[in-house]
């Protein structure tokens, strides 16, 4: 039954991508089709007194141009998609965020007109003959200035920049209770800082309003189609759902921040109807480092207390987490249910606060990215037990294993209940971190390090983490903010002749789906996988989707599919069980073919598909054909865990850090492809590792994005690492069909904490004994942390 | 990323070039840092003549005292020439760790050099290189001697109307042993410090030292105070540690969020040191 389950199939959709033949929103061309150039505020605050477009009206091949006053007042603007009320039961601010800025800009990027023309350059162009008059006002731009009295106010009418606070976990006196018995104290405070998603492709979408029908088709760059139609048809322009089709072609990478309906989406299809041609925008790599939803800006401080054994007694963390401008699609989840429910991490830490202020700031938005809040759980957590262990002077991987939760199966015996709302479905921590241990030769590794005298400084950092992914029961997330469900839907469609065409609300834009639902299917119904393709993407050809994030395709969308699979095979059963003249009880489906038990009567199923389109011979009261819908809501979230190490080697003189080793043993529950896993751990790695070494957006106190290029903003390249040394253990799920539990964000989950540890602890050795150096950890800071 | 329009010129010679410029032409030849600046329209040339096709000014030629490397040689054919690693390996050294294998495939020595950034590695190596910078202009040729060439931030003696057609680096006893050493931004990879040393050994003695940086301040600079320092003494880890003070002194050391000045500063050093200790 596994002929495909479990090995590594080459990507049936790499051929299109390899040889440069995919279809990318930019890609498509519509007859008669206009192109956008959006003008954006050059400034982070300002009022703006007036526009005058008179000239760029007139500019070679100008269509039309808009500014926020032409859009009429019903259109407020893009909502957000999930509520999280402040402590004392008060709504969460949730200010408009408008289609174009009518009266003021909130950071530098924000939209002021769109410029429609006959091509981009002549877009462009015009824009540049607008005119705006600006009142410059001054910018705050970290979270915790921008909560201090008298900051300038992002929003006039939310007071303290605050959108929303929120706490979760055992009352504050239990954790300082707990907290002064404990016999030592680790105390940590830190900044998870901004990251820049950095998608290949760039953001691009295409308007298309058709007269004849009175309907629109949105073509865009995103990872959940079905959720851009809902959220821009119902909460932003008030057009029927129906008459909407949202194509999400090849989309190249998201990593989070295509999951959120931004404004230009919006803005295509509005202004398709006004002018009565398709529009196309998309993003330059500029606009993408400005306006693309960015990722974690945490500032954190995180107090752990443990006793004479080393045991965590308590966990206090308060943290200051900045939305942006505006509250981008999933924002207010982000530093809260998928943040503070993390902290329990794989210890039994019996008492956990958790403390967050949402802040606004003038500054771009932030939202879900890799990871999406776990990695900075994890970075929290991790950072303080290594930070202890120091401290202690014990070693950091016993001190784990001291607190990890015991094994646990989630069938034999119960999902273990966390202090911070979660009950995690099964979990067995031990052998992740000894296999890492094994791989790296710890004990080897010590003595070298111990041995070190050739000015140069060793490192070896440890992570253990646990994610929450396969998002999500949706009643467990309605009742914790989501405005919208989080399962999936599939269907199966048989085709006459045996072929099968599966539909999934998933969205692939580089993860696989392709290859990996394939193998799924091919398997659970004993046929090729040629015999399998996968569609996605297209609202009108897909009944309905939650998209592609948190690490939930194969654990949602998978399951959804074997639904649809399971009730295909149901109903071809009854139609075999007529052709064999048998029971459909007396059958037993294996490698393709019905057989009556303990005969050689058999009828295969593309007999069987064939029957359901010519029922000529068919049972009675039967409909025909073979074609099946499902929707899966899981029982649970999925929780996939793991060990992570890096080692490090510190230049003394200059600072300069080289990773030499990087060993990941992750749990991901079940393997459908491994070689896909892999390269999804890898990539993780390589987002994980880049945050801790390389990455990071640095706003100016004006509020301009000062590494906003390619040669300022650090993106990882393969030479900056090692070859990887990654394994895996195997804790299936037990709440969903295949046991797989997610495998796409783990990497950059786990891997960060361990590369800072591994430079710290090497700072220690070295005798510069500093709790912390700020990431990206560049050189000269860790040249910094050696002057002290 | 749309450059404002302008009219493209393609050069069959330097001749031809220079006639095609007029009154706000520029020169365009591998592109690597023009081509991002249009992109980014902070320049709008009228006219680009292009003379990546002019093949007579993208060799390498080893003559009998110097080797000539044109000026559209890419960062490519410098890394991989023979002449010049025997010759002068601190040129193929610094070609070599140049950008990405995109910049170097297009990247030419003499754009760059034109282009005068001021954490290009090319200054500093052609500084302790003793080259001449060869030029042609619509009334002929001159050369220019490197050490007047650089003359501040994105300012060198190029003029008006002048295409850089080669580079002569003298075949010397100090550029047969030369070394650059550089410590990279680690997104442009551009110079946050570099250092390009030369050191000519005779009867066991420095006899002629040329030492440069780059990337420290608004443009390439020698190190005279180190290259006297070791003139006369043994090329030994004890003598370039003395030798090598502050290398940045009397320099307006640039300050960025990659290197503020007290570091770079620092590392002006380190790498002055280190590039001396790969003659060892």
């Amino acid at each position: 039954m596994t002929k495909y389950i479990g090995k590594s199939i080459k990507r049936v959709e790499d051929k299109r991508f390899i040889t440069g033949q995919g279809s990318y929103t930019d890609d498509i061309k519509i007859p008669n089709m206009t192109h956008a150039y959006i003008l954006r505020s050059p400034y982070a605050h300002a009022n703006i007194n007036s526009i005058d477009t008179t000239a760029a009206a007139e500019a070679d091949g100008v269509v039309a141009i808009f500014t926020g006053s032409d859009i009429p007042e019903a259109i407020a603007g893009v909502p957000c998609g999930w509520q999280v009320d402040f402590k004392n039961g008060d709504t969460m601010k949730e200010p408009p965020h408008p289609l174009l800025c009518r009266t003021k800009v909130r950071h530098v990027g924000d939209g002021i007109a769109i410029v429609i023309a006959n091509t981009k350059t002549q877009a462009k162009d015009a824009s540049e003959l607008i005119e705006v008059d600006y009142d410059i006002l001054d910018a705050v731009t970290c979270p915790k200035k921008a909560a201090e009295e008298g900051a300038p106010l992002v929003h006039n009418d939310v007071p303290n920049n605050m959108a929303f606070d929120w706490e979760l976990g055992n009352p504050k006196e239990e954790v300082s209770a707990a907290m002064a018995t404990a016999s030592h104290v680790t105390e940590l405070d830190f900044i998870n800082q901004r990251m820049v998603p950095n998608a290949m492709e760039p953001r691009s979408a295409i308007g298309l309003y058709d007269t004849a029908y009175d309907k629109y088709t949105l073509y865009t760059s995103t990872q959940n189609p079905h959720l851009i139609r809902l959220l821009m048809c119902a909460f932003v322009l008030g057009i029927p759902e129906h008459k909407v089709r949202v194509v999400g072609p090849d989309v190249g990478g998201g990593f989070g921040s295509k999951i959120f309906h931004y404004v230009e989406e919006a803005l295509v299809i509005w202004a398709s109807k006004e002018i009565g041609r398709p529009i196309k925008w998309t993003s330059d790599r500029s606009e993408a480092f400005l306006t693309d939803a960015h990722g974690r800006d945490h500032i954190t401080n995180a107090k752990m207390g443990f006793d004479a054994d080393g045991k965590i007694v308590a966990l206090q963390a308060y943290t200051y987490a900045n939305m942006g401008g505006y509250l981008s699609t999933f924002a207010p989840a982000v530093p809260t249910y998928l943040h503070g429910t993390l902290l329990q991490g794989l210890y039994t830490t019996p008492k956990i606060n958790v403390d967050v202020k949402a802040m606004f700031t003038h500054t771009n938005a932030v939202d879900a990215y890799r990871g999406a809040g776990r990695p900075e759980a994890t970075y929290l957590l991790e950072r303080l037990l290594d930070l202890a262990a120091l401290e202690m002077n014990t070693d950091p991987a016993e001190l784990r294993m001291k607190n990890f939760i015991p094994a646990f199966d989630g069938v034999e015996q119960e999902g273990y209940v966390t202090q911070v709302a979660l009950q995690y479905d099964s979990g067995n921590y031990e052998p992740v971190l000894k296999r890492a241990l094994e791989m790296v030769g710890y004990e080897a590794f010590r003595e070298e390090q111990a041995a070190q005298s050739n000015g140069k400084l060793l490192g070896i950092g440890f992570s253990t983490y646990i994610e929450a992914c396969g998002i999500a029961p949706s009643a467990v997330v309605g009742a914790l903010g989501a405005r919208a469900g989080l399962f999936e839907s599939a269907q199966v469609r048989v085709q006459p002749t045996g072929k099968v065409s599966v539909y999934t609300g998933s969205h692939s834009h580089g993860q696989g789906h392709e290859t990996t639902f394939a193998q799924v299917v091919a398997d659970r119904m004993g046929i090729p996988l040629e015999d399998v393709d996968i569609i996605h993407g297209d609202s009108d050809s897909v009944a309905f989707g939650m998209g592609t994030y948190g690490s939930r395709s194969l654990a949602v969308g998978g399951s959804a599919i074997v639904k649809s699979v399971d009730k295909v095979l149901e109903k071809g059963a009854k139609i075999a069980a007529h052709l064999l003249e048998a029971s459909a009880d007396d059958l037993e489906y294996a490698e393709g073919k019905w057989t009556v038990k303990g005969t050689d009567k058999s009828v295969g199923f593309g007999d069987v598909s064939l029957t359901a389109y010519v029922p000529h011979n068919y049972p009675e009261g039967l409909e025909p054909g073979l074609d099946m819908n499902a929707f899966y809501d899981p029982a649970n979230f999925t929780y996939p865990f793991g060990a992570h190490i890096a080692i490090v080697e510190i230049d003394k003189e200059t600072g300069h850090v080289k990773l030499k080793r990087f060993i990941a043993v992750d749990d991901v529950g079940n393997v459908i492809n491994p070689m896909i896993v892999d390269g999804q751990i890898h990539g993780g790695l390589a987002q994980g590792i880049g945050q801790a070494m390389l990455e990071g957006a640095q706003y100016d106190d004006t509020g301009q994005l000062i590494n906003g290029s390619y040669m300022d903003y650090c993106m990882p390249r393969a030479d900056d690492f090692p070859s990887f040394e990654i394994d895996r253990t195997v804790t299936p799920c037990p709440h969903n069909p295949l046991g797989v539990k997610g495998a796409g964000e783990a990497g950059a989950i786990g891997s960060t904490p361990a590369v800072v540890n591994a430079v710290v602890d090497a700072l220690w050795k070295g005798g510069f004994k500093v709790k912390d150096v700020p990431m990206p950890m560049t050189p000269e800071r860790v040249w910094n942390a050696m002057q002290s | 990323m749309i450059p404002t329009s302008f009219e493209y010129k393609n050069a069959g010679s330097v001749a031809d070039a220079i006639g095609m410029l007029g009154d706000d032409g520029q020169i365009l030849g591998g592109g690597q840092s023009l081509i991002p600046a249009l992109k980014l329209r902070l320049n709008s040339p009228g006219v680009l003549v292009d003379i990546s096709k002019v093949d007579a000014i993208k060799g390498i030629s080893d003559n009998e005292k110097s080797i000539t490397v044109g000026g559209g040689a890419t960062h490519a054919s410098i890394a991989s020439n023979a002449d010049l690693d025997s010759a002068a390996p601190m040129l193929v050294q610094a070609a070599r760790e140049i950008g990405d294998i995109q910049v170097r495939n297009r990247g030419t020595i003499g754009g760059s050099i034109a282009h005068a950034d001021p954490a290009a590695d090319w200054p500093a190596v052609l500084l302790a290189s003793d080259a001449n910078v060869m030029i042609q202009n619509k009334d002929g040729k001159r050369t220019v001697d490197i050490d007047q060439f650089f003359k501040g931030f994105y300012e060198t003696a190029l003029e008006e109307g002048e295409v850089i057609t080669g580079i002569s680096i003298p075949k010397s006893g100090f550029n047969k042993n030369s070394a650059y050493a550089k410590f990279k931004q680690p997104a442009s990879r551009f110079a946050i410090v570099g250092c390009a040393a030369a050191v000519d050994i005779d009867g066991g003695v420095v006899k002629e030292a040329r030492v440069a940086m780059t990337g420290v301040s608004e443009c390439a600079y020698r190190v005279t105070a180190v290259e006297k320092a070791l003139v006369g003494k043994a090329l030994t880890a004890e003598n370039i540690e003395a030798a090598v003070g502050d290398v940045t002194e009397g320099r307006d050391v640039m300050s960025d969020h990659y290197a503020s000045e007290k570091y770079r500063t620092h590392l002006a050093s380190v790498y002055a040191k280190r590039a001396l200790k790969k003659l060892l």
